[in-house]
């Protein structure tokens, strides 16, 4: 089993305060894998070191391979083509419309004809089952679960082979919540062939427990366990049973 | 005393010690800003764009500021002047004073508190709606994409839109001199022919390019140091005009001083 993301000793401190502590583990290549945790426990500091937003204090991180820390600053940005986000308020960009938010990043970076572009972007809407009526429409003229599905059209456009989620389904209703896992899981499975690895940020357990193929759980910066969700569910760790307890 | 005193000096330290971060952001911002303007790609329709937005809609509100600026003006200078039979200098004083100094001033105060607020607003907006973010993560630099753009089309718009201004408020100054005052028109042609240079023209269009640049990256950088949601964007936004409006006041006496001594 190869690794898509590695990280090793990780330690992250801000001033005296420590966010990440020794964090060892490493995510599986082509797998759904949920950071789960608490508020503050260090999870989207865990996602800006994928990003190579932040620089571990401790540490490494590497992602398929590479070390961001040794990359300049192009190599970094050229690197970061290989990740789609999605954001947990979809940011898409407001003065743009949602066919034009799609097609932004093949615009940067691609050399296809306006043709191709055209045909790709509404081939990636259909893709995330965004209705047509919203193509040429400006982000804020349709519903949060419809922007959900444009920010994953516009963060699969350069076929990214590391797939990352931040809180994708806080904030939204039971329905829309059930349609967004099921759009992580069928993009997952879509582009199962690049191999794309899915990394999610959640605190959703009922949708960690329903769509990952693994779980880390994190408390104050430490890996309290990293397992198959099937070994994570049955868990005796008091921490993780509380977890559950509570948001069950 | 003494008390006061050490506790003036506190106060100055503390606002020292809290500025100068601050300070120092804004230093390597305007760096990367710059770097950044001579990297590729060149985005060419975004310049545009911002141009159309600072020039093209900043446009009436700089006709109606320099028509009435002109026009009063010169009916005040008519009033102190005509006491002492020198009217026919109305022209000449309103021109000079127009375009070496009213029209890059009032030019930049009317787009720091446009455009520098816009661009803080949008910027800011962006921030806080993780769009900027958004960017990043593509791989694509946020102060290229969103600041270059906008501080250059400022930057070429300002001269065009002070040109603007010194046009119409000498049109407004003609009316109210010669069409209402009665002013000679020959006279009031002459005089301006005897005192303007081309000097005075390069004068004021180097001060509002300078503004220009100032507001802007004033304005850019506001919205990229945006913090918290909708009140922080106000912030921002705030401190956009406020500081662009100081700056702009400021930096025209020392461009004064300095493009003196070297326009003659």
């Amino acid at each position: 089993m190869s690794y898509a993301i590695e990280f090793n000793h990780l330690t992250k401190r801000f001033g005296n305060h420590t966010v990440l502590d020794d964090l060892n583990f490493n995510i599986h290549e082509g797998k759904i894998t949920t950071i789960l945790g608490f508020s503050g426990a260090g999870k989207s500091t865990v996602l800006k070191h994928i990003l190579g937003i932040y620089h571990p204090t401790e540490g490494q991180v590497k992602v398929l391979g590479q070390d961001m820390e040794k990359m300049n600053e192009g190599q970094i940005r050229e690197f970061r083509t290989n990740f789609g986000m999605v954001f947990q308020y979809a940011a898409l960009f407001d003065s743009m419309t949602n066919f034009e938010n799609v097609a932004f990043p093949m615009k940067e970076f691609t050399n296809y004809t306006k043709e191709e572009i055209e045909e790709k972007a509404i081939g990636l809407m259909k893709q995330v089952g965004l209705d047509e009526f919203a193509f040429h429409k400006l982000p804020s003229e349709i519903s949060g679960g419809m922007r959900k599905r444009v920010g994953l059209a516009r963060a699969l456009a350069l076929q990214p082979k590391v797939m990352l989620y931040d809180e994708p389904t806080t904030g939204l209703d039971p329905i829309t919540t059930h349609m967004v896992d099921d759009l992580i899981t069928s993009t997952h499975n879509h582009n199962a062939h690049l191999p794309m690895t899915s990394v999610i940020i959640s605190h959703d357990i009922a949708a960690t427990l329903r769509i990952s193929d693994y779980v880390a759980f994190l408390e104050k910066g430490k890996t309290v366990v990293h397992a198959p969700v099937e070994e994570f569910r049955k868990s005796d760790h008091p921490v993780i049973k509380k977890f559950i307890e509570l948001s069950t | 005393m003494i008390k006061l005193l050490k506790s003036s000096i506190e106060w100055l330290g503390r606002w020292v010690m809290s500025i100068t971060p601050a300070l120092g952001r804004f230093t390597l911002y305007a760096i990367s800003n710059f770097q950044w303007f001579f990297r590729p790609p060149v985005r060419k329709r975004l310049f545009f764009e911002q141009m159309v937005f600072m020039g093209n809609k900043s446009l009436f509100i700089v006709f109606l500021t320099s028509s009435f600026s002109g026009a009063v003006f010169a009916y005040q200078i008519y009033l102190g002047f005509t006491a002492f039979s020198v009217d026919s200098f109305v022209g000449p004083i309103v021109a000079i004073a127009v375009v070496k100094e009213l029209a890059p001033v009032f030019t930049g105060l009317v787009v720091a508190g446009r455009c520098g607020a816009a661009m803080a607003a949008q910027i800011g907006s962006m921030k806080v709606t993780e769009q900027i973010d958004a960017l990043e993560v593509m791989g694509v630099n946020s102060i290229q994409y969103l600041g270059v753009p906008r501080v250059f089309a400022t930057v070429v718009t300002m001269p065009m839109l002070t040109g603007v201004f010194m046009l119409v408020a000498n049109a407004g100054s003609w009316l109210v001199g010669v069409k209402l005052l009665g002013i000679d028109e020959a006279i009031y042609f002459a005089k301006l022919g005897d005192f303007m240079n081309l000097n005075m023209l390069v004068e004021g269009l180097i001060k509002a390019a300078v503004f220009g640049y100032l507001i802007s990256i004033i304005g850019t950088y506001q919205g990229f140091a945006v913090k918290g949601g909708a009140e922080g964007v106000g912030k921002g936004t705030n401190m956009a005009v406020v500081w662009g409006m100081i700056i702009v006041l400021i930096m025209d006496f020392f461009l004064t001083a300095i493009l003196a001594k070297v326009l003659g």
